[in-house]
């Protein structure tokens, strides 16, 4: 595909850029949000999953006798026979044959939680009785965790069949990268650590299934998983026709990543379904989804070069990585094309080294955290700019402001291939230091670390891509072209009632904390004229659906507004026909202003949507031959921007184009001697385009920062050298309470993307990844340290205070 | 497994059951009672999804079972707003965006509402420390923070 037209943006909007209230607000107040475990059905089974108590171990034996023998039992499936009921779990990544993965483990078990048997009862709580009774003789095998020991030549086998413990190596080189390095005069390396946290929402992942063999239809409520044109995948998993598998979404109590193609609860589900032949509930506990949700986030660790002039211009980024998956590797490595993404930051560099080493060890595998690998890069990034301002002795502000890309040289391409749309970063930087008032805190800094406080400010510019295409995931495969250009939609079905009331449908499983029907209330609001209240949203099953991917990426937004779009232009299109005939006048003469028909220079000649709708509805006899009865369009909105990978692997093509861009300004002080950071200040601007709905907006900025926060001093799923998850649970996995969360000042700044509805850019995202940069930069200013792994615990803080003592 | 019969009052209104044991309030209520506005988010105390009053005071339902509730005045989400008018702690929810998912919001409203029948006249910091009972992983708190004080005075106000 071709560069996208730029775009005319309406110049007044009616109510693109209003703060209303959530129009899906109402019915979570109330407790009755329909959320997947409120939904049951007469007859209905539960299942509970008995999961492997030990990291790595062969599977000699499973006995169920005593878990059939509980009243209440109705079906059992082990990792023994699973594999005569389903086929492989969906796997995106290269070679997938050489890491099967099941809803069961098979022969093996591969981490501490993965589920070697599943039962189905008459309650959740017989289930999980019979489960605790099943016996699984194991023979114990070397358990591996650690990253780099998975490289070594003697590491113990996570999969026999890929003969080594490397899924995916590969070094990219994008641009004159030791061109760049034998220019540069000073060149600054590091050694970081990201460590593992997770979306963990306080909604686990659930399914219902009901399987009718009469018509061989797979139903199954979720509240997990969009992708219904990626859903022949999941057909394939359960062994049913693909279009004999519907999906009906239910709101989700959070996802953050961690819902996103969720496939394996509702395998299981359907699977005892088909068995039992009643419908099933799966509901995970949190056990299940901490130890075996197949989400957990990144789990890095870089060797970093960064090179410059002796003025502070950036030239160069070498990276060294190694990624540490767990046991299987589903997405392949589609966290480092986020990172890709956006590799210069908002910086002119000419060019990135990235070599790239995904390893498998004995954790749950990694999926999806808000910031999809992204975030990680920008942590990285954001440190080894603060390492060279540091080198340099130059202001941390000042270096990252000289090497900003400037508003007229958008759209900008990156070296690794994508694009950025446009830009105007000096301004996002100005504004967050008035809002933070920077000049004034360094003052204050200085007078209270005289007292002896530590006080620390910390500083970051960072980028948030939006949008992604699925396109990118070609390039980590070995072939030239390994497939055509591709999409990632999203489609909407708009109905105009007899009575002139609008219903949207939605084809996605939209609705996780973001505010889908509030957007696309909005959207309508604005194509139709109508008011955003009476809008009413409702959710299509993807069986008679149309095709729609779903949040992630930052992508809903931008995709359904496009959606919505689309369809408004057929039905006004209709409507001025009809409203000619009914007007008798030329429908060339007529214009569409607030939401009516009217004559050109003629405004009392005029004719309402509602009056339009009821002669499409009812009197179709006595309009002209062509027009059918009813007022009802669908739009599919395609990827807006999208283009293949070079067959060198040289250029990823452009894959994440709307980039928006934030930088957040933090005042830390931070008690040596526990290593309790506390929050004096917290200033964020943010630029996602044109902003749909500012306090919606703000939400998403102060909860992802305090998402971020988490990564950054609490989070972490720790195993232990046996394999031994060690933060099984809230009690262990901590995450940030009211009292640990920053009270956060947020300012917008708009430059609408030329290529988007209304010049909108992703922003659900950003939060968490310009959080953890700031945050470190914070601590370090604070105590004279430098944090290089993640989270900077209150232990880990104290140990560096030590070491630099 | 053995069986208690219970006689609770549930949001006003008195209901006998015949529970088994180990039936956690939480679930009784939201599968028993079908009272689903109650959400279970750890099933061990720790994130308070499933906040519910007892009394008046939050209780912590999936950490308690129903037969310990045998006559005790339990208050959900459910009574907050009966009929088409939503409570003011509600419409400040709502005002403010106090939530996103949704999810933790039936706990976060009691817990509030406990928040500001004991003290109507709360501080900021108050409110932050009074809700730090309650983990929310969308909203960062914030905007919760600013509904319970604007809720507070909204409540006040019709008091006074």
């Amino acid at each position: 595909m071709t560069v996208p037209e730029v775009r005319q943006h309406p110049e007044h909007l009616e109510w693109v850029g209003k703060s209303i209230p959530r129009v899906e607000d109402p019915k979570f107040l109330r407790g009755r949000g329909n959320y997947i475990d409120d939904y049951e059905v007469p007859n209905m089974l539960e299942v509970a999953v008995a999961r492997s108590t030990m990291a790595h171990a062969k599977i000699l034996s499973i006995d169920t006798s005593a878990a059939e023998a509980v009243p209440g039992v109705v079906a059992i499936v082990t990792s023994e026979n699973v594999t005569d009921h389903v086929n492989p779990m969906p796997d995106f990544g290269p070679s997938p044959d050489k890491h099967t993965w099941y809803c069961l483990a098979v022969d093996k078990v591969r981490y501490m939680g993965e589920g070697v048997a599943v039962v189905a009862a008459t309650s959740r709580a017989i289930a999980e009785d019979a489960a605790e009774l099943i016996e699984v003789e194991y023979e114990p095998l070397e358990p591996l965790t650690d990253l780099l020991e998975a490289l070594e030549d003697d590491a113990p086998l996570i999969h026999e069949a890929l003969e080594s413990n490397i899924p995916f190596q590969r070094n990219f080189t994008f641009g004159d990268v030791d061109g760049d390095f034998a220019a540069a005069d000073v060149i600054v390396r590091d050694t970081l650590w990201w460590g593992r946290s997770g979306g963990q929402p306080l909604e686990t992942v659930g399914a219902v299934a009901d399987y009718d063999a009469a018509t061989g239809m797979m139903t199954i409520h979720v509240n997990s998983m969009s992708f219904t044109h990626f859903l022949f995948l999941l057909a394939n998993t359960l062994r049913v026709p693909s279009n004999k598998l519907d999906l009906q979404p239910h709101p989700s109590g959070g996802s953050f990543g961690a819902k996103f193609f969720e496939v394996k609860t509702a395998t299981i589900a359907a699977m005892m379904a088909r068995i039992t032949g009643r419908p099933v509930k799966f509901m995970q506990d949190r056990l299940d989804n901490i130890a075996n949700g197949d989400h957990h986030g990144s789990d890095r660790y870089y060797e970093v070069e960064l090179a410059a002039k002796a003025d502070g211009t950036l030239l160069s980024t070498r990276y060294k990585v190694v990624d540490n998956y767990g046991a299987y590797i589903q997405f392949g490595v589609g966290q480092h094309g986020n990172s890709l993404a956006q590799a210069v930051g908002p910086y002119r560099m000419s060019s990135i080294g990235y070599d790239l080493t995904a390893v498998l060890t004995n954790k749950c595998q990694q999926g999806a955290y808000r910031g999809f690998g992204s975030e990680v890069g920008n942590w990285i990034l954001e440190r080894m700019v603060d390492l060279m301002a540091r080198e340099l002795d130059m202001d941390p502000v000042d270096i990252r402001r000289m090497n900003f890309i400037q508003p007229d040289q958008f759209p900008y391409f990156i070296p690794t291939g994508n694009v950025y749309d446009s830009g105007d970063y000096e301004a996002v930087l100005n504004k967050t230091m008035e809002l933070s008032d920077y000049k004034g805190w360094r003052e204050r800094q200085a007078e209270m670390r005289a007292e002896g406080r530590h006080i620390g400010i910390g500083v970051c510019t960072c980028q948030e891509r939006s949008v992604f295409s699925a396109t990118e995931f070609w390039f980590w495969f070995d072939e030239p072209v390994a497939a055509p250009v591709t999409s990632a939609p999203e489609s909407v079905t708009l109905k105009v009632d007899a009575m002139g009331a609008v219903t949207a449908t939605l084809y996605s499983n939209a609705s996780w904390g973001n505010s889908p029907e509030t957007m696309v209330a909005q959207f309508v609001a604005e194509e139709l004229g109508v008011e955003p209240e009476d809008v009413s949203v409702v959710y299509g099953g993807s069986n008679q659906g149309m095709p729609a991917t779903g949040p992630g990426g930052s992508r809903f937004t931008i995709m359904v507004g496009g959606a919505v779009e689309g369809a408004s232009q057929s039905i006004r299109a209709k409507a001025a026909k009809i409203a000619a005939h009914l007007l008798e006048a030329n429908e060339d003469d007529l214009v569409w202003e607030n939401g009516g028909f009217a004559v050109r220079g003629s405004p009392d000649q005029r004719k309402e949507l509602a009056e339009i709708a009821l002669a499409a509805h009812m009197f179709k006899h006595s309009l002209p031959e062509e027009i059918e009865t009813g007022l009802e369009a669908s739009h599919v909105q395609d990827h807006p921007y999208t283009t293949m990978p070079n067959p060198e692997r040289t250029n990823l093509g452009v894959f994440y184009p709307f980039v928006g861009h934030a930088s957040h300004v933090v005042v830390v002080e931070v008690d040596p001697e526990t290593g309790r950071v506390e929050f004096l200040d917290y200033a964020a601007v943010h630029d996602c385009g044109t902003v749909v709905n500012p306090r919606s907006v703000g939400g998403q900025v102060i909860g992802g920062t305090v998402q971020g926060l988490g990564s950054t001093l609490y989070e972490e799923f720790l195993y232990d050298e046996d394999g031994v998850l060690r933060t099984p649970s809230f009690a262990e996995y901590l995450i940030p309470s009211a009292m640990d969360s920053p009270t956060l000042r947020v300012g917008h700044n708009e430059t609408p993307s030329p290529y988007t509805p209304y010049g909108i850019k992703g922003g659900g995202e950003a939060g968490r990844m310009m959080a953890p940069s700031a945050i470190c930069a914070a601590i370090d200013d604070a105590l004279g340290i430098r944090i290089r792994r993640l989270p900077a615990t209150p232990e880990r803080i104290v140990e560096m205070v030590d070491a630099k003592d | 497994m053995s069986t208690h019969d219970i006689t609770v009052t549930i949001n006003g209104a008195m209901t006998s059951a015949n529970v088994e044991s180990r039936r956690s309030l939480a679930d009784f209520l939201r599968h028993d009672v079908g009272l689903v506005g109650t959400h279970i988010g750890c099933e061990q105390g720790a994130c308070g999804a499933c906040t519910v009053l007892i009394g008046g005071r939050s209780v912590r339902s999936c950490i308690m079972f129903a037969v310990q509730a045998d006559g005790a005045d339990i208050q959900t989400v459910e009574s907050l707003a009966p009929g088409a008018e939503m409570h003011p702690l509600q419409e400040a929810f709502r005002r403010h965006q106090g939530l996103q998912c949704g999810f933790c919001t039936p706990g976060m409203l009691l817990r509030s509402l406990e928040l500001i029948n004991d003290n109507p006249d709360l501080t900021a910091e108050e409110a932050r420390e009074g809700i730090s009972s309650n983990m929310c992983r969308c909203t960062g708190y914030q905007y919760i923070v600013d509904a319970v004080l604007d809720a507070a005075a909204e409540m006040r106000a019709e008091e006074g």
